[in-house]
């Protein structure tokens, strides 16, 4: 059991999350998207040139896709990309002390409990306010062994060539239409190198807020561990609850070199009207191990499918993932597992819970070419529906060719029924806390598996949707 | 304020159907009543409509705690006010710990910002476990998941020594319970047995009546309580089965 000092340090209560602080930004690239928008960013940041050429190559690919509305659900066609707002800073370049960091600015991140967390058991935090970073800090005996943890910004800037070998390259700019927006008007993000052997002990953390209304967040995150180096890192994100919806479309990329090991946890609460349309995908050389441990909570649709190319021998894949749709919500999650060598090994574990009108979809894709050897997959999707109106759909997709690899595939669904609650709530819970003790032990054998202190956080944030949920 | 358990006149039905036809007793603070009665004839319908199951409308009647309407209050109200069922069927929860269901249940009791003791919780449970002669493994265990009928009626009789109420309707504890198991059980009620307890203990056949001995015996039949008496009731039963009841009262009508 946690002690109480580190169950109120990982406490973030969910309408702890719902304020905002009156907008005064004194950059502004105003609403909608042209060139003259990421000329604007690009100024603002100071960026090379082989950057802007990224950005509008990026545009125009955006342009020329067309919605993936043939596959997706159609509640895309209602972004309205002309009226939103693609960057807004004001002005902070981040501080590497929460003293510098502007009052309201500072008052956000206190609210959410961020500098107290950092304090309990991180090793560096990052916290971006909506477009860019106002706070980054990595421990002092971690930059001593050259790790670096800095913004998207600084990190392009800084350390060149460090970074721009691999940026972009992971996930292609043309990916899909929401990896292209976002290479157009990236803003924020972290950038990590962790040096050969060296192994981080404690994660590394990132906050992501977005404060203001119509807006975009684009946050781009590559982090790099080279041979035999370790780190986990850690996302979280929230946003008011406004009228108007606001979109975050992030691009996160993770090269993990021979041996090495990435962790990569997201705990995500966005309020319910934004839409959260995120690309991950890692690259896993000989080895090497990438680990997505993605929880989606909240948000109006969620489109994500972390993945892990598994390029090198012995490389290990795996997406562990919690999808919660409450009432109005539709949580579209999955994973992608690419072998591309001999002897790798990929592994999913998707529960997704449904909630009155909530609405939940995996898709899974994994692909195993015929001239492989010896490669295997696990892939287990279940599904718990609260109540009969839910809605889950599974769509697997495990293209298999040659006859030297072993997969296995389970899917489950199954409900909470009306005396599974009754019986619970004859022992005294209410019907929030029936509901909320029933999807923590389905998704229990899973948090288990997670650093003591963000299972607490995920536990608390069911316990804050169910409560929402029977109002 | 009478110190009771008093059902009067209560009607009930599912789907139309009346199960409960007009059924009245009383059981005073401290005493042990049993409910005998034949398969179908309502026995379980009754202690699910106590605690408040929404399959089932109470058309009329009432039914007093200490005075009371627990019709009032919802499902969780009840239980919190001191109203506790062992259910003839009690239900799975996959994933969820018998130890943290019992204590989501005891903090449901307290009042907010107050948390459970967990060393005395656990002390306290492993104590009661043990007069159930309960492995120490059934904690970590999800609650009645992969549990033998017996194991899931001593589950029962564990949580209801944890949550302590005021009035217990044990409704066919004895079903699946071979001798040794029952005489557990029923050591385990015995001890909860106290001026400030009432129980009303549903059985099919005599024997668990012979461990637990009753104050009173009711016997039911379609719905209604048709006889009432001492324990020898019981005895008289068995030997003579249902339907000498049956008869008598087709004989009186
Ligand atoms: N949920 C229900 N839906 C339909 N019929 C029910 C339901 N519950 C009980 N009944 C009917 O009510 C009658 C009494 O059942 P029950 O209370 O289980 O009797 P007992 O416990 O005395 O054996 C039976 O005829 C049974 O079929
Ligand atoms: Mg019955």
């Amino acid at each position: 059991m946690p002690d109480s000092a580190t169950l109120e340090a990982v406490n973030i209560d969910q309408d702890a999350g719902n304020f905002s602080y009156p907008e005064d930004y004194q950059h502004d690239a105003g609403v909608g998207l042209s060139e003259a928008t990421i000329d604007y960013i690009s100024d603002v940041k100071g960026e090379a040139d082989w950057i802007r050429e990224f950005r509008k190559k990026a545009l125009k690919i955006f342009e020329g896709k067309p919605m993936p509305t043939n596959w997706a659900t159609k509640d895309l066609e209602n972004i309205v990309f002309e009226n939103i707002r693609y960057y807004l800073s004001k002005g902070q370049t981040p501080t590497r002390s929460w003293d510098e960091v502007p009052d309201d600015v500072k008052q956000t991140f206190e609210r959410l409990g961020i500098p107290e967390k950092e304090r309990k058991f991180l090793s560096g935090v990052e916290a971006q306010f909506d477009s860019e970073a106002a706070y980054s800090n990595v421990k002092e005996e971690l930059s001593k062994e050259g790790v670096i943890f800095v913004n998207s910004t600084e990190g392009l800037r800084e350390h060149p060539e460090l970074f721009r070998k691999w940026f972009g390259k992971v996930i292609p700019t043309g990916d899909n239409k929401f990896s292209a927006l976002n290479s157009a008007v990236f803003s924020g993000g972290s950038f990590i190198y962790v040096p050969p052997g060296v192994k981080v002990k404690h994660p590394l953390q990132a906050y992501f807020r977005i404060n203001a209304e119509n807006f975009g967040q684009f946050e781009r995150t590559l982090i790099i561990v080279d041979e035999g180096a370790e780190v986990t890192y850690m996302e979280g994100c929230t946003a008011p609850k406004f009228e108007t919806s606001t979109l975050h479309s992030a691009v996160v990329e993770l090269v993990a070199m021979k041996d090495a090991k990435i962790q990569y946890i997201t705990v995500q609460n966005w309020s319910a009207n934004v839409f959260n349309l995120v690309t991950k995908r890692g690259m896993a050389h000989e080895n090497a191990e990438i680990r997505w441990i993605d929880c989606n909570i909240g948000s109006r649709l969620t489109m994500k499918y972390p993945g892990v190319i598994m390029k090198g021998r012995k490389a290990r894949g795996e997406v562990i993932s919690i999808a919660l749709a409450n009432d109005g919500q539709h949580q579209d999650t999955g994973a992608k597992m690419i072998h591309a060598a001999d002897e790798t090994t990929s592994n999913i574990v998707a529960k997704s819970i449904s909630v009155g009108k909530g609405r939940s979809t995996y898709r899974g894709q994994v692909h195993i070419p015929k001239h492989l050897k010896g490669c295997k997959n696990n892939t287990e999707c279940d599904a718990l529906l609260i109540n009969s109106s839910s809605r889950t759909d599974t769509y697997p997709a495990i293209t298999v060719r040659g006859n030297q690899h072993a997969t296995q595939h389970e899917a489950s669904v199954s409900q909470v029924s009306e005396d599974q609650i009754f019986y619970m709530k004859q022992r005294g819970l209410t019907e929030a806390a029936a509901m909320s003790l029933s999807v923590n032990g389905f998704v229990n054998d899973l948090v288990r598996e997670f650093p003591m202190e963000y299972s607490v956080e995920l536990k608390r944030l069911i316990d804050m949707e169910m409560e929402d949920s029977v109002g | 304020m009478s110190q009771s358990l008093k059902i009067e006149n209560l009607h009930a039905s599912v789907e139309g159907t009346e199960i409960l036809k007009g059924l009245s007793l009383e059981i005073p603070k401290g005493e042990v009543h049993a409910i005998m009665g034949p398969n179908g004839s309502g026995k379980s319908t009754l202690s699910k409509v106590m605690a408040g199951h929404e399959d089932y409308e109470v058309t009329e009647g009432a039914v007093f705690m200490d005075g009371e309407n627990l019709l009032d209050l919802e499902i969780d109200e009840r239980s919190r006010a001191g109203f506790f069922l062992a259910f003839q069927y009690p239900h799975e929860i996959p994933g969820v710990s018998n130890a943290n269901f019992l204590r989501a249940a005891l903090q449901a009791r307290l009042p907010k910002g107050e948390e459970i003791d967990a060393v005395a919780f656990y002390k306290d449970m492993y104590e009661k476990m043990d007069s159930l002669s309960m492995d120490r493994k059934f904690t970590g265990r999800s609650v009645n998941d992969g549990f033998s009928g017996g194991e899931k009626k001593r589950n029962e009789i564990l949580q209801m020594m944890m949550l302590e109420p005021k009035y217990a309707v044990l409704d066919e504890t004895d079903s699946g319970l071979d001798i040794d198991a029952l005489k557990i059980v029923a050591e385990g009620v015995n001890r909860m047995r106290s001026p400030e307890r009432g129980f009303l203990v549903i059985t099919h056949y005599q024997r668990l009546l012979d461990y637990i001995v009753p104050d009173v015996v009711h016997v039911m039949s379609d719905g209604r309580i048709v006889k009432t008496g001492g324990k020898d009731l019981a005895l008289e039963l068995e030997a003579k089965g249902y339907d000498w009841i049956t008869d008598e009262l087709v004989a009186t009508a």
